[in-house]
């Protein structure tokens, strides 16, 4: 009889239940708000999953979080802990935006499409660079100066939209609307049956994305350097990896991730920069890799879930004026704390389940 | 445009800003000479910004705002004891996600009990009184003495003094009784003081549980001193300023609460300078100024890290060897 528990075990069963005693605190607080929880997963489920439109919307949601969830799993592959996907979102979101506002009236639709993609990996990568040089050369801790980068860029692109971007004589702080021919094309139209949802060909990207996320780290050298230095440095050092390298190249892929996220937002849906898009799609991220334990099916899994939240909670908040959408916040809190920090709450009681069935079998 | 910069007014508001940090950064320096980090100050000034201004406006009690605030942030403390400690859990991510829970759970929670948004009412007489001096009266008109003891250490709330009291108090604690002593043991060596008969786990939670009063200060002083007010997210980073302060005073109360007080000024700054105008660059625009102090922060980190020394198994659950 092992004395660990198998891995369908630890990949699948503790995670479920992880989440499950994340989704009881919930259930019980929203309880002690007045609120019948069995009655709200009902509007929940019923309006993300059940009615083909919002099912559209909690797809179109999804496929930020697949990109954002990514950018936080890659990184913490590498063993880092890059808290400022927000930030990179949003950096990315400028270097998209720019990109179209320069070209839209001049390249090809298309054309300008592929750039303003390129300039969404590139500003956000950019945006990661620095925390990653400062913790290659100089120590300085990741998660610190990422959280500092993320106020830094909610300052900048304050300054930066209410100065250069919001059109002459109007007053809504974002910048103007993108030509028609720089939308993403709408998946709707090709499945008329999710409706009016923004669900646009991101959802295709982001999966491509998972798929080279997977590949690469499981099936090429380099993937398997990048998750040496993450298990243990020291060891993956003396094997000849380097590991200031390995930080900075992890990081400006995972602010690459964080910077693709913008397209499905942006170029997707609103058509143009608002003042803070994001809207806390990177640190959903965190609970995401988190919760789908940096595997590509585990993150696209957490990404429908946290879609579905979303969408479902925006529904849910309409009709219940006690459970806010910041109730989602406390939420993605939950899950990180029963996911992440509390994975092995669950694994002794479970290990002793399954020895008692072995011993019997 | 010098005229404009009122250098006097900046010391004043340099003490009235550093109590935010100087609270978070001694608690989370007990936290972190134990060998636990604690992320989670930001959720834990949050949680007891919002449940002492709430407790201090139903009450109309301050005093009974700033308890209630401290029995809160000891919870969570403890919680996060559970997590890192008992669970060994990843402490990292154990800060982060209290910090994302508490920043929903608060908001909620004002908006369920008060209806405004998610801020509660303005405390009115609930907030905390300023001191006056004795004797602030004779001095108030000679020059320099009248501002020097009247404005810049009089006539501050009691929580300020708590605040510059704390730090002599805490060096003598860390470094001159037997408790700092074990502590210090417990997050350098935890199997050495383990071996010597100290109770690792014992005093990591006693550790956080003074983590979690200290910090909860630090919240009352936002919500019930300074603006008389819960806001939404009304934290801004205050807890990892205050981190960012320990680092920069390398785990020592002293060189810390320096550093508290630089990030104090550069707030102070923030203020004066909005609104300047400087020969040749004109108005700096008030949202580049909100950057001053996280720009400072990553430049103090990437100057100082290499340097400062953190306790040796910060981060790390201990597991007792057979």
């Amino acid at each position: 009889m092992s004395d660990v528990l198998p891995r369908w075990m630890t990949a699948i069963v503790l995670p479920i239940l992880n989440l499950l005693s994340a989704l009881l605190v919930a259930g019980l607080v929203i309880y002690l708000l007045g609120e019948s929880p069995t009655e709200s997963l009902g509007i929940l489920i019923n309006s993300a999953v059940l009615q083909s439109e919002g099912l559209g919307y909690t797809l179109f949601y999804a496929s930020t979080f697949i990109f954002t969830g990514l950018s936080v799993a890659i990184a913490m592959q590498a063993g880092l802990f890059n808290i400022g996907s927000e930030g990179q979102m949003y950096i990315g979101g400028l270097g998209l935006t720019w990109m179209v506002l320069a070209f839209d009236s001049s390249l090809p639709g298309w054309l300008v499409i592929v750039l303003a993609i390129i300039a969404a990996m590139t500003f956000g990568a950019a945006w990661a660079f620095i925390p990653a040089y400062l913790q290659a050369k100089r120590g300085s801790h990741i998660v610190v100066t990422t959280i500092m980068f993320n106020f830094i860029a909610a300052s900048l692109m304050n300054y930066i939209i209410v100065a250069f971007l919001i059109p002459q004589g109007q007053q809504n702080t974002a910048s103007r609307l993108f030509a028609e021919s720089a939308w993403l094309p709408k998946l709707t139209s090709y499945f008329p049956v999710l409706g009016n949802s923004p669900l646009n060909i991101s959802f295709i990207l982001a999966i491509i994305a998972l798929v080279i996320y997977g590949l690469t780290l499981h099936r090429t050298a380099w993937g398997f350097q990048l998750r040496a230095a993450g298990l243990n440095k020291h060891a993956a050092h003396f094997a000849g990896v380097s590991i200031s390298k390995t930080i900075i190249i992890a990081m400006l892929i995972s602010g690459a991730l964080a910077g693709v996220a913008s397209v499905n937002t942006i170029l997707g849906s609103t058509h143009y920069l608002n003042l803070n898009f994001p809207a806390g799609a990177g640190f959903i991220g965190i609970a995401i890799a988190l919760m789908g334990r940096q595997h590509p099916v585990g993150i696209l899994l957490s990404s429908l879930l946290f879609g579905a939240l979303i969408q479902g909670g925006l529904d849910l908040s309409m009709e219940k004026s006690n459970i806010p959408p910041e109730t989602f916040i406390f939420i993605q809190g939950l899950i990180i704390l029963f996911c992440g920090a509390m994975e092995n709450l669950y694994a002794p009681a479970l290990l002793k389940l399954y020895q008692s069935f072995g011993k019997k079998g | 445009m010098f005229d404009d910069i009122q250098f006097s007014s900046m010391l004043v508001s340099t003490i009235r800003n550093a109590p935010v940090l100087i609270f978070a950064a001694m608690a989370g320096l007990f936290a972190e000479r134990s060998g636990v980090v604690d992320l989670a100050l930001e959720g834990k000034i949050l949680a007891s910004a919002f449940v002492s201004a709430a407790v201090a406006f139903t009450t109309q009690n301050p005093w009974l705002g700033i308890a209630a605030g401290a029995g809160i942030s000891a919870v969570i403390a403890l919680l996060q004891g559970f997590v890192s400690i008992t669970q060994k859990g990843n402490q990292l991510v154990c800060g982060i996600a209290v910090n994302i829970a508490l920043s929903g759970l608060t908001f909620v929670l004002a908006q369920y009990f008060f209806q405004q948004g998610g801020r509660t009412p303005d405390l009115g007489q609930a907030r905390l009184f300023d001191i006056t001096l004795p004797g602030a009266q004779m001095v108030a008109d000679v020059p320099f003495l009248g501002w020097f003891y009247t404005k810049l250490i009089g006539g501050h709330s009691a929580l300020v003094y708590l605040a510059f009291a704390l730090i002599p108090i805490v060096h003598w604690i860390i470094f001159h009784s037997s408790f700092g002593l074990r502590l210090r043991a417990v997050g350098d060596n935890p199997h050495a003081a383990d071996a010597a008969g100290v109770h690792v786990e014992r005093t990591r939670f006693i550790a956080l549980l003074i983590c979690g009063v200290l910090c909860s200060f630090s919240g009352a002083y936002l919500s019930i001193v300074q603006s008389g007010f819960f806001l939404r997210d009304m934290s801004a980073g205050n807890g990892f300023l205050a981190l960012t302060a320990l680092v920069f005073g390398n785990w020592r109360p002293l060189h810390t609460a320096m550093g508290c007080l630089m990030f104090g000024f550069f707030a102070a700054l923030q203020i004066q300078i909005e609104g300047v105008v400087f020969p040749g660059i004109g108005k700096i625009p008030g949202s580049l100024i909100q950057m001053i102090p996280y720009v400072v922060t990553v430049i103090v980190l990437a100057g100082f890290m290499a340097k400062s020394v953190a306790p040796k198994s910060i981060g790390m659950p201990f597991v007792k060897s057979r």
